[in-house]
């Protein structure tokens, strides 16, 4: 409690380089609050968007279906098996079949992935009703990372090459009905959505599927040959990315942190070294050295409550007000394969904002506490004198 | 135990130099009682430093003993040391050594927060101890603000407020004009007479040496002349 007050007092009455010290590493906190925040953010944004966009409450798998495969496609469907057809029917799993394809977007030739869906559908938030037409041509859609990167507009006609079940080459000229605009790039980049039905036709493949995709908390009965895939499985890949993400924060962190550590084991060694009388004539007055030690200790440490304050005073405005607000995402983040808004809306957890506190803390006292065992070798009688060491 | 605040036998004090030692203090034998207000005088070098040090119990002796109090500087441990300095000692330093962010109220109430004192104890003995100094009315200044003669006054209330059985005080009035130099020992004669405390000076400043009641004169760290002076 002495060595408490003490602190507080000595700190208070120390200058600009406190200060300075207690803003770097208010920095560390709110960079590190704010950068896990941002993560968390994007986590939960991408997570609700794959969810609405792409898997729904979840999928089932044809068995030969294997996402990472391409070549896997051509034998990945079967029909959709009976006891579902009640489900598929009331809108609460849809099908979807999958073939990879090649099309001719300015005469050049690109291999697409190539989805059937049913216009009809609700599961998704996919606008698949945006390809029912009257029209004779086959209407599809696309997403707008599609169009822009192959300079495609609403109402082109593309033509699309395909191998049937046969291995037989056909082809047809589609009409794009309409481009979606979706965070989520899983069912953007390099793929083509048209109605199940004419993909069926196509394929000569009736009533079949690659996958299923399930309305939220639909647990359908099994069947033969397919397998469930829940959110955990469906979304690991993303967790993975994000995950990856956050270790380049934490070396982010570890920087600044050490930046700030440096700053405050330089001040410590500093003031030790500069205030040997005052050291000497606290032993004299009859502190004991573990008491000198645990002051300055706790003199050091208190840098990290000093900046945990200032943090609040300019981090917690900011921080708020990007969580109200949004970050604006810079364009080209589509790149990582993860869901990206145009904006992310930061959140910050109390356990994060704890640990954070914890972590700079255990630091600070640690950095303190190095350079405050050299008072024990000091003997007073140099010290009252400041003698040099 | 003989009676003796102090008894120091046969004392040696050798400091490491280069391959051999320096020897400080040669021989020393001398006691003190309670209400004394000696001072220890010789050129410089001879080794005054030296010897109030181990009376304090910042240092310890190289051979023979010192014991302060009933207790045995030379056995004593670091603890033991810093408790006795807590609990019995008061110092004085030349260069007054306060520390510099506390205020005076709190420079001499740091002594009592070592004790443990409470907060209403505290207040009283501060006040106390800076109305003998005179600076009753200075509580909230910064040691920067004050002029060497005040704090050195400030000093003197951090020695004393704890109302220890000695105070050791090395020169000082070394950085003091003459007033304040016999201001702060007036105050500080006044204290012996009326508290009992015994003071030990170590110095070579005439002003002081017309103040004490008992000169001991250290030459090449041993002592010359051990002698009672007329006293003020
Ligand atoms: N820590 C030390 N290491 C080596 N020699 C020392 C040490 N402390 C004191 N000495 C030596 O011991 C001798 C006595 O020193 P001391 O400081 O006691 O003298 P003093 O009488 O107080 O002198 P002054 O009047 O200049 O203050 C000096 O020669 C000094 O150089
Ligand atoms: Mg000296």
């Amino acid at each position: 409690m002495l060595a408490f007050k003490l602190a507080v007092k000595n700190l208070a009455g120390a200058g600009l380089r406190t200060w300075l010290n207690a803003f770097v590493l208010s920095l560390a906190y709110v960079v590190i609050v704010w950068h896990s925040g941002l993560l968390e953010g994007w986590n939960r944004m991408a997570r609700h968007d794959m969810i609405e966009w792409d898997i729904g409450g979840g999928e089932i798998w044809f068995e030969k279906y294997d996402p990472y495969d391409p070549f896997s496609y051509q034998d990945a469907h079967a029909p959709v098996p009976e006891n579902w057809t009640r489900e598929v029917q009331q809108g609460r799993m849809t099908p979807v079949l999958l073939t990879t394809a090649s099309f001719y977007p300015e005469g050049r030739i690109q291999s697409v992935l190539i989805k059937g869906i049913d216009p009809a559908q609700s599961v998704l938030k996919l606008p698949a009703d945006s390809m029912r037409t009257d029209e004779e041509i086959v209407p599809v859609m696309i997403g707008k990372r599609m169009a822009d990167s192959n300079h495609l507009k609403k109402g082109d006609y593309i033509t699309i090459r395909w191998r049937d079940r046969h291995g037989t080459f056909d082809a047809a000229e589609v009409k794009i009905a309409h481009i979606f605009k979706a965070n989520v790039p899983t069912i953007d980049n390099g793929q083509i959505w048209m109605p199940i039905e004419q993909l069926r036709q196509w394929l000569k493949m009736p009533g079949e599927a690659t996958y299923l995709v399930l309305g939220q908390n639909e647990k359908p009965a099994s069947a033969e040959g397919w397998t469930y895939q829940g959110h955990d499985r469906l979304l690991a890949e993303m967790d993975k990315m994000i995950r990856q993400k956050s270790v380049g924060g934490m070396i982010l962190y570890t920087l600044m942190l050490l930046l700030a550590m440096l700053a405050i084991f330089d001040t410590q060694v500093f003031s030790i070294f500069r205030r040997q009388k005052e050291i000497g004539t606290q032993m004299a007055l009859g502190m004991t050295r573990t008491q000198v030690i645990g002051l300055f200790t706790i003199e050091g440490a208190m840098h990290g409550v000093l900046a945990a304050v200032m943090a609040a005073v300019y981090g917690i405005p900011l921080l708020s007000l990007q969580a109200v607000r949004g970050l604006k995402m810079p364009e080209g983040m589509d790149d990582y394969g993860v869901a990206v808004a145009e904006k992310i809306f930061p959140v910050y957890s109390a356990g994060l904002i704890a640990g954070t506190v914890v972590l700079v803390m255990l630091t600070t006292t640690i950095v303190s506490y190095w350079p405050s065992r050299k008072i024990a070798k000091m003997k007073p009688t140099d010290a009252i004198r400041g003698k040099l060491q | 135990m003989n009676g003796h605040l102090i008894t120091i036998s046969n004392l040696f004090k050798h400091f490491p130099m280069g391959k051999g030692h320096f020897t400080a203090l040669k021989d020393i034998s001398l006691n003190f009682d309670e209400g004394e207000f000696t001072g220890i005088v010789g050129p410089s070098g001879s080794g005054k430093t030296t010897l109030l040090n181990i009376i304090g119990s910042l240092d310890s002796p190289s051979e023979g003993s010192a014991v302060v109090m009933g207790q045995d500087i030379a056995t004593l441990t670091l603890k033991a040391a810093a408790r006795l300095r807590k609990r019995h000692l008061g110092f004085i330093f030349q260069t007054y050594n306060l520390l510099p962010v506390y205020n005076v109220f709190e420079n001499v109430e740091f002594p009592l927060l070592l004790l443990r004192m409470s907060a209403y104890e505290r207040k009283k003995a501060v006040m106390h101890a800076l109305e003998w100094v005179g600076l009753g009315d200075k509580t909230g200044s910064r040691p920067k603000q004050l002029s060497g003669g005040e704090c050195q006054r400030v000093a003197i209330a951090r020695a004393i407020v704890k109302k220890p059985a000695i105070v050791l005080a090395d020169e000082p009035t070394a950085n003091l004009d003459a007033a304040n130099s016999h201001h702060i020992l007036k105050t500080m004669s006044t204290l012996n007479r009326e508290l009992k405390t015994t003071f030990i000076f170590a110095t070579h400043d005439d002003k002081v040496i017309q103040y004490l009641k008992r000169k001991i004169t250290l030459e090449d760290g041993k002592v010359a002349k051990d002698e009672m002076t007329a006293g003020s």
